[in-house]
């Protein structure tokens, strides 16, 4: 045994595995011509009704799915449902975010290529979420207007890791004193240039505004996917 | 709190490194912790600890090298820092940027071993 330590050089990237099976499934995706949404936000940001009005209007126009994330219960699963949209529940026990592997199994038995668009809803947490890559072409993160405007300079991380911000519960905004010229100009502090949604998924409020954009995404999809 | 799944992913990852060079012990873990990482410095060493009770990696050291955010200045045309991780401008001229170049490592990139 020689008494020096030696240093050897190794180079591997801690997240790997989670990224091979993210490009995997991001692959996969482009192939079928299906567009893929995650949403993250704290919890109490109302990911839930978006996402169920959501389906329930994109629904008699294109095939859609959803998984969702939760540290236990079948709750939001059961609340997805009723949009008649098939849902799929992922209970991760103590873990406080998704991973691409859990995706992955969560699709076995689903035939992908039939649908328009698959949402991933992840458990509600503004940290864990942002270093896990879900192979999802759109990461939206939810901020409701009651939960303060400097959100942003709180969690640079999460923000940098999304697309779009969607705020929610704007039917609210004035109850709250809601300051949106504020959080605007939080958000485009930690990431320039970030597209916003303002809306309410209660009022139907900016939900068009929203439904045009991504349907506006799903079209590229489908001709990139056909052109290939 | 992931930190400790990530702990235990690295002490994983330098046990098959281990065994590959025929059982060395390793000393130190090196990492490259990008501060857009997502993952809390003071959070992993500690479960760095934990992650190491019990493993042949028992008592080693984890050391982390923090790196910063830099992004990819337009005005400059060049890679550089940014003004603060809560505002995503060149630190030279302000110019925004969303471009980051650098920043988001979790990397495992030496051990110090003993043959």
């Amino acid at each position: 045994m020689s008494p020096e330590p030696r240093m050897v050089e190794v180079r591997k990237n801690v997240l790997k595995q989670n990224d091979v099976i993210a490009r995997a499934l991001r692959e996969r995706f482009r192939s079928e011509g299906l567009l893929a949404v995650s949403l993250v936000s704290s919890p109490g940001s109302g990911k839930t009704t978006f996402l169920e009005k959501t389906l329930t209007l994109l629904r008699p126009h294109y095939p859609v799915a959803a998984l969702v994330g939760d540290l236990a219960t079948e709750n939001d699963a059961q609340r997805l449902a009723r949009s008649g949209a098939p849902v799929k529940q992922i209970t991760t026990g103590t873990l406080c975010h998704l991973e691409a592997s859990m995706i992955q199994k969560a699709l076995d038995g689903w035939d992908v290529g039939k649908l328009g668009f698959l949402f991933i809803e992840n458990v509600g947490n503004l940290v864990c979420p942002s270093s896990y890559d879900l192979g999802e072409d759109l990461r939206l993160v939810l901020l409701s207007v009651t939960e303060g405007e400097d959100k942003p300079l709180k969690y640079p991380t999460i923000f940098n890791s999304a697309d779009v911000a969607v705020i929610t519960k704007m039917d609210l905004a004035a109850a709250v004193d809601f300051n949106e010229r504020v959080l605007e100009r939080n958000i485009q502090a930690v990431r320039p240039g970030m597209r916003v949604l303002k809306l309410s998924a209660k009022t139907g409020e900016g939900m068009h505004e929203f439904l045009d954009y991504l349907q506006k995404l799903q079209r590229l999809r489908r001709q990139a996917a056909s052109a290939v | 709190m992931h930190e400790l799944s990530i702990a235990m992913s690295i002490v994983e990852m330098a046990q098959e490194e281990a065994e590959l060079r025929g059982n060395v012990q390793i000393q130190a873990v090196h990492l490259r912790l990008g501060l857009l990482s997502g993952v809390v410095k003071d959070a992993l060493l500690s479960s760095y600890e934990m992650a190491c009770e019990t493993t042949p990696l028992e008592g080693s050291r984890l050391i982390i090298e923090e790196i910063p955010v830099e992004i990819y200045c337009f005005n400059c045309r060049a890679q550089r820092p940014v003004h603060s991780i809560q505002y995503f401008s060149c630190a030279e001229c302000g110019t925004p940027s969303a471009e980051v170049t650098r920043g988001k490592e979790l990397e495992v990139f030496a051990l110090e071993i003993r043959e």
